[in-house]
């Protein structure tokens, strides 16, 4: 049986080009790699046949399946690949996960951002595994001289059943690769799924925990130096000269020179943020070397005067006011105050004025959220050999599609002489989707004439901007004497951008609803940070309806679920940009999950919900007060991220994302003094440790049969505002503002 | 520069380099040994941890010419085939999301046992204090050292 039928239109299928290649590379996993028993016996074939960009079958039935985006933790490695065998009908025991490079012609949306790489890759996946097990289906029946309606796959194997003819994969593969690719594949049904919706090991994970070579600062090539640079110790600066003869004849150091990443009128596309484009360069034989001769530069730096930058906002463009000035925390807030007075309306239904006016009672409160670090476990790196016309790069990216244009404009070199290895990201939480260090890489190399590795020090990537930018958002509501929820006003900006998403709950389940937002201009450079702006209003709207259903007397989940559905059955306005069955799905499972409305003596209990990146996440958060410190006892999750790929591997990431969001707003903080990033290490950047982490841990999914979506971000924005709302049921304090550990400390 | 013999993983090493070299980037640099890693360069995050004649130790503060006469581990010769019990136990619970961090966190976790087979959760609190996850896996790194521990 079959579900759909998927037509060919891609030339992905088609034709394989000479990049794709990586049989080298498997060998050289392969004899260093730690590999499972099944693996061991089979050994490596003599020969392999390429059956389309993703998929290579070598002649003793071993299956290489290319993973198409890069990794940085989310375990696509895993379940990409695990989509592909699943329609392949591949033995997973016997198949071994490549890394592709960066190869636009083989491969669509190489990239991870926004939890999309399941999601907008699902279709190609499959379709990639359906149309190579067709192949070798028409194989096995040619050999045969039987119907190709007749031969049936079991993993790894083809078989004809009438005359007992059975192949594994590899004996067919030769053949299969000569054939003609089908116009049309039929899919599999959900409900004959073998692989999707078990969990799989991380295939990576024999590596990780034996110290391999995986991550862009471990790359190494032959004649390969080191190079670090300087960057202005404040926003609002830049270099005017420096003095490096206390450097250059230190030991190692084979060259100091000044570099340009971006030319100034380079049209900027969305990932070409870069704080600082003008930078000294310090190149030598080894790290530490490296890191002694940077100390021992002496560099002037100096004020601009406001500027315009040209920007590409996929097709808007901008010029975009970059202001001079060195800008300070204080008058940050007293802009933001400023600022939400002149805010612009984005959205507006019914008659909000009307519906305040005529209140019984209304709820009025501020938030904030400062500037966040990424805060990579991995430094920004990269290595880069640029020779006379060509280049190759290797190193940790998000967004390499995205981004290798502004690296071929600034070479001279064009994209298809530049060849990006995507190795394993330490990390990337948006920070990655960003490239600029790519780019002083390869100005440096081109430089230099040789092969070289950019590192950043911990100090230049906490303070080297593209921060989650700093927020501010008032909410008010309004209630009748009946406690009915009438009218509901969100005024929200942020340097640089808005946190709103106007579209989003609650709007559609209040009749008079009115959304404003505002930005302010800053040379503090902002990027994507994991859920962008979700991270932050989420925190704020799930705390404030929390207050609001408090003020009604209300339960605040049965508070949430009256919203929705009226949102579901008489939903308000257009373009509601979420499913209320599916809101009102997570809800009522963490309900039952979670034993809601079944207090524990001495536990806090706070709820929060929110959808982004097409999934819906609920939390309830569990909390003790011991000697004025917080202990999370613990935290349930309830998802719905539609079709589960790889269970184990998805709570994997839930479970990261409730640490990582207590983490972040219990002590996430950066603040500016006259330019200068207030932090600039972990000595004083405070992350959550073992300790702070909850002690257990529950995640639930929603059973879907949806197309799968986002799950890299959902389960983050909520996490925020269940803490906020367990630590007001603990302390009787609403927290406003983010951190909240400052407030816990006083 | 000055010659400097070493006891890696139970094999000897020789390196010609500045004395302040940390070990961190001895093992990286000079003896390609990477799976130790650089994440702070000031003792604050744990991902160079190595042992020290069984002790954790952050290498990125551990000038070479400390390290001479030591036994020295690094994630590479914690086990010769990747089946020390705890790497064992992180696999079982699939601890890593990107991975960075988690030699590090082995090598704080190997030696809290070797000290202590049977720790309570303050003990490995406490001695995992020192290393940061960004990623958020510690309660599956508790859970690993946890089950390491019954193994031992």
């Amino acid at each position: 049986m079959t579900q759909s039928v998927e037509k060919l239109n891609r030339r992905s299928f088609l034709k394989v080009t000479a990049l794709a290649g990586g049989g080298l590379l498997l060998s050289f996993n392969w004899l260093s790699g730690c590999k499972p028993k099944e693996l061991e016996e089979l050994g490596l074939p003599k020969e392999w046949f390429r059956l389309n960009g993703y998929i290579k079958i070598g002649e003793n039935g071993l299956v290489t399946l290319m993973s198409p985006n890069p990794e940085g933790g989310q375990n696509v490695k895993s379940s990409m690949p695990m989509i592909v065998a699943e329609e392949l009908d591949a033995d997973w025991t016997k198949v071994v996960v490549e890394q592709a490079p960066l190869d636009t012609d083989n491969f669509t949306r190489q990239f991870i951002g926004g939890s999309q790489a399941i999601r907008m890759g699902w279709k190609a996946l499959r379709t990639a595994g359906a149309t190579a097990r067709q192949l070798l289906i028409h194989a096995a029946a040619q050999t045969w001289q039987v119907p190709a309606a007749e031969v049936t796959t079991e993993p790894g194997y083809l078989i004809h059943s009438a005359s007992g003819k059975k192949a594994h994969f590899g004996e067919m593969a030769s053949l299969a690769a000569t054939l003609p690719v089908p116009e049309e594949v039929p899919l599999k049904e959900i409900s004959e799924f073998k692989l999707i919706g078990k969990s799989h090991k991380n295939v990576e994970a024999k590596n990780i925990i034996t110290g391999k070579p995986l991550f862009g600062i471990d790359y190494k090539k032959e004649g390969m130096l080191i190079a670090m640079i300087i960057h202005p110790p404040a926003h609002g600066m830049r270099l005017k000269s420096f003095d490096d003869s206390a450097a250059r004849n230190l030991p190692g150091i084979t060259d100091i020179f000044q570099i340009k990443s971006h030319q100034d009128d380079y049209e900027r596309t969305f990932f070409d943020t870069t704080s600082f484009t003008d930078l000294v360069a310090i190149v030598g034989k080894s790290t530490w070397e490296v890191m002694n001769a940077k100390k021992a530069v002496k560099v002037e730096w100096e004020g601009f005067s406001t500027y315009e930058e040209k920007r590409d906002w996929n097709g808007r463009k901008e010029n975009r006011t970059i202001p001079g000035g060195l800008e300070s925390w204080e008058d940050q807030m007293a802009k933001m105050g400023e600022a939400a007075k002149k805010a612009k309306t984005v959205r507006k239904d019914g008659n909000p004025e009307a519906a305040f006016a005529k209140a019984a009672k209304v709820i009025e409160q501020t938030y904030r959220g400062p500037f966040l670090a990424h805060n990579c476990m991995e430094p920004m790196n990269f290595f880069a050999h640029v020779q006379e016309g060509k280049a190759a790069c290797a190193g940790p990216l998000q967004k390499p599609e995205l981004t290798e244009q502004a690296l071929s404009s600034r070479l001279g070199i064009p994209i298809e002489n530049i060849q990006i290895e995507m190795t394993r990201l330490g990390g990337g939480y948006g920070r990655r989707s960003y490239s600029h260090w790519l780019i002083e890489a390869a100005v440096i190399s081109q430089k230099v004439n040789a092969p070289i590795k950019l590192i950043y020090s911990r100090e230049d990537d906490m303070t080297g901007g593209i921060y989650r930018p700093m927020y501010q958002a008032t909410y008010r509501a309004a209630l009748d004497k009946d406690n009915n929820l009438i009218g509901f006003h969100v005024n929200a900006g942020g340097l640089v951008e808005p946190p709103l998403y106007p579209d989003r709950f609650p709007a559609g389940a209040v009749e008079n609803y009115w959304a404003e937002d505002w930005t302010i201009p800053s040379n503090i450079t902002v990027g994507s940070f994991r859920a962008p702006r979700s991270n932050f209003i989420a925190a704020a709207e799930q705390s404030f309806l929390d207050e609001v259903a408090e003020a009604a007397g209300k339960d605040p989940i049965e508070f949430r679920l009256e919203l929705l559905r009226k949102a579901k059955e008489n939903p308000v306005g257009e373009n509601n940009d979420y499913d209320p069955d599916r809101f009102i799905g997570v809800l009522e499972l963490l309900k039952v999950k979670s034993n809601w409305g079944q207090p524990q003596a001495g536990v806090s209990r706070g709820v929060s919900a929110y959808f982004c990146h097409n999934s819906y996440a609920a939390q309830v958060l569990d909390l003790k007060m011991e000697n004025g410190q917080v202990q999370v006892e613990k935290v349930f999750s309830a998802v719905d991220c539609g079709l589960l790929i790889n269970p184990d591997s998805a709570k994997n990431l839930c479970e990261g994302s409730v640490v990582d969001g207590i983490g972040t707003a219990m002590f996430g903080e950066l603040k500016f003094n006259q330019g200068v990033p207030d932090k600039n290490n972990f000595d004083k950047y405070r992350m959550i440790r073992m300790k702070e982490a909850p002690k257990e841990i529950e995640t639930h999914f929603v059973e879907s049969q949806v197309d799968p979506t986002g799950l890299g971000e959902p389960g983050y924005p909520p996490v925020f505002a269940a803490l906020a709302n367990a630590l007001y049921q603990a302390t009787g304090k609403r927290f406003y503002d983010q951190p909240f550990a400052k407030q816990l400390e006083g | 520069m000055a010659i400097f013999n070493l006891n890696i993983n139970g094999t000897s090493k020789q390196v010609d380099v500045d004395p302040s070299t940390p070990m961190l980037w001895v093992l990286r640099d000079h003896l390609d040994l990477v799976g130790t890693k650089f994440g702070c360069g000031i003792a604050q995050c744990g991902a160079c941890t190595i042992h020290l004649d069984g002790n954790a130790v952050r290498s990125c503060q551990l000038p070479v010419s400390a390290g001479e006469g030591a036994s020295i581990t690094t994630i590479e010769g914690l086990s010769e085939k990747g089946d020390h019990p705890v790497q064992q136990a992180w696999l079982e619970h699939d601890v890593p999301q990107c991975g960075y961090c988690q030699a590090g966190q082995i090598m704080s976790a190997a030696a809290l046992l070797a000290a202590n087979p049977n720790p309570s959760d303050t003990d490995i609190d406490n001695a995992m204090n020192g290393n940061i996850c960004r990623c958020g896996t510690y309660t599956r790194i508790k859970a690993a050292i946890k089950t390491a521990a019954q193994k031992l």
